[in-house]
């Protein structure tokens, strides 16, 4: 239990004035601008925006400069600007059909109707350092352009699962027909219950912690919870976003926002109600985070096993475990309140452990009086299970 | 009404909301100093009341389910949106809505005075031709540009035959 404690108004005012100063570093170096981070640190910004849960590059990147490079604390920040801003609006859902692609991958189609395109990647990368970044004031050199492919710019780029679709060899997306007067679920302004659905979920995950979700799916791929995934389709780019404003009654586009989105294929041998076919999981990210994506996907699709008959034995399925730990807002924050202070309350852990050392030493002998901690640890289901 | 942009419009109503969804499209995705400068070109510009001063808030974006399902929340978007009205034309005084992504006050406020100004059909004609429509093909070229880019990457994997 945390106890509020009084006093050190003075200390806590010079700390941050310190860790004002640290921030800012050796002076002889010129400040950081909150445009070069924008610009510079691109994918810590679009981390920031998807796990803060709030599309606004300018503030991601105030939000690292404030917080020294800290990403955890910047997504904090932009959580409680967030918490301040009226909700204007509901956007209609977004065409990621209908996407500026600037990059598309399928690792499942080698010849994809719209092609494979790289567009900007690590991938196939040497990971060597290049020294030559260390070296100031170059030229940077400007990117190819290839010859306009003649393609309307809002053609549409059809998705590899609607491909599929076609042949009925996987599980069919559709909204249902009844979607405009239904609602849709807000874990910002309805707390998690479970079973939760899976447009929860999804939510859940798009502003969940990116280094979870991705050992949780590492986690998958390693048998716990197996899925057999193929990454169908991984795209990324910019999607209109369009509300319909009560004084207006139709749709209008506020602007363009960038999105990564992926699309796990994964094996299915059937169940009693569905043909064996491919099922599907499902990543969507504000900004382009592309391993936050495709680790969604494959979490989406573990913790689906209820509506495919699938036996639940690995924590990548357990819906209560995986929701309840992926924010990292409430994570840092239950973990990081250890070290504020709990002076009453070791106060009265040391009482009991002096009474018990006291009890074992007279030779009574005893039961562990109520209030004990109870630390031992829990046995998984996959230690029991042989 | 669910009329997405993509649809083509039908009835002549229909028309007329395509016609203001695209300008309105160009305008919030327009450079506010775009927005500046036509407004400091125009010839009379004409007194304008805040009827919603500009006011910055959210909207929930919103995706589907493996992109064709149901709706699910994927997160906000920040937004700025302001309503204004101008002198009365032919009775009726003209109403402009600005919404525009992002936190620029004087952005969504140009947005909602050029959204009234273009129901001005004295002032429709000019406007769509110096702001509108340029606005409009410098999005479409731009869009056009980061395909070229992006095609540079386009790449041809080749399986190979094994055990042949």
């Amino acid at each position: 239990m945390y106890v509020a404690v009084k006093g050190g108004e003075a200390a806590i005012d010079a700390a941050h004035r310190q860790m004002a100063a640290a921030r800012r570093g050796d002076p002889a170096v010129p400040p950081l601008t909150v445009a070069q981070i924008r610009a510079q640190m691109g994918f810590a910004v679009a981390r920031v925006m998807a796990e803060g849960a709030l599309y606004d590059p300018d503030l991601a990147a105030l939000a690292l400069k404030q917080a020294w490079g800290d990403v955890a604390e910047a997504i904090f920040l932009l959580r409680a600007y967030r918490t301040t801003l009226p909700r204007l609006a509901a956007s209609e859902p977004v065409d990621t059909a209908h996407m500026v692609v600037r990059r598309r991958v399928s690792a499942a189609f080698k010849d994809l109707p719209g092609g494979q395109v790289l567009g900007p990647t690590f991938d196939y990368t040497h990971r060597l350092l290049d020294f030559a970044l260390a070296a100031e004031g170059q030229a940077s050199e400007a990117a190819p352009a290839a010859p306009d492919d003649g393609r309307a710019p809002d053609a549409p780029m059809p998705r590899v699962a609607d491909i599929l679709g076609g042949e009925g060899l996987i599980e069919p997306e559709t909204a249902p027909a009844d979607e405009a007067t239904a609602p849709v679920p807000d874990l910002t302004r309805d707390p998690l219950t479970y079973p939760a659905d899976r447009a929860t979920r999804l939510q859940a995950l798009a502003r969940g912690d990116e280094g979870f979700l991705l050992s949780l799916a590492y986690s998958t791929q390693r048998g716990h919870g197996g899925t057999h995934p193929f990454a169908g389709e991984i795209r990324v780019g910019e999607v209109a976003v369009e509300i319909v404003p009560e004084d207006l009654g139709f749709p209008v586009v506020i602007g363009d926002i960038t999105v990564c989105e992926c699309q796990m294929i994964n094996q299915f041998t059937g169940s009693r109600t569905a043909p064996p076919q491919f099922t599907r999981g499902y990543g969507l990210t504000l900004g382009y985070n592309e391993r936050k994506a495709m680790a969604m996907a494959l979490v989406d699709r573990a913790l689906r096993h209820r509506e495919l008959d699938e036996a639940a034995t690995a924590p990548a399925q357990d819906e209560e475990f995986v929701l309840s730990h992926a924010d990292v807002v409430e994570a840092s924050g239950f973990v990081q309140h250890l070290k504020l202070p709990h002076y009453v309350d070791f106060q009265a852990e040391l009482d009991l452990v002096r009474r018990l050392r006291r009890a074992a030493a007279e030779g009574v002998s005893h039961d562990a009086p109520e209030g004990a901690p109870e630390d031992a640890p829990h046995n998984t289901s996959a230690e029991t299970t042989p | 009404m669910t009329l997405s942009p993509h649809d083509e419009p039908a009835a002549p109503m229909a028309m007329a909301t395509a016609t203001r969804q695209r300008w309105m499209a160009a305008l919030a995705r327009a450079p506010r100093a775009r927005l500046e400068a036509a407004w400091a070109a125009l010839a009379d510009p004409p007194a304008v009341t805040l009827l919603r001063p500009p006011e910055i808030g959210s909207a929930m974006v919103r995706g589907r389910t493996g992109g064709t399902g149901p709706r699910f929340n994927l997160g906000e978007v920040t937004l700025t949106r302001c309503s204004v009205s101008l002198p009365a034309v032919g009775g009726a005084p003209l109403i402009g809505h600005g919404y525009v992504a992002g936190r620029d006050r004087r952005h969504a406020e140009l947005a909602a005075c050029f959204d009234a100004l273009l129901q001005d059909p004295a002032r429709h004609a000019t406007l769509d031709a110096t702001l509108v429509t340029p606005l409009t093909e410098a999005q479409a070229a731009a869009r056009r540009q980061a395909q070229a880019a992006a095609s540079a990457s386009r790449v041809d994997f080749f399986t190979l035959v094994r055990g042949e």
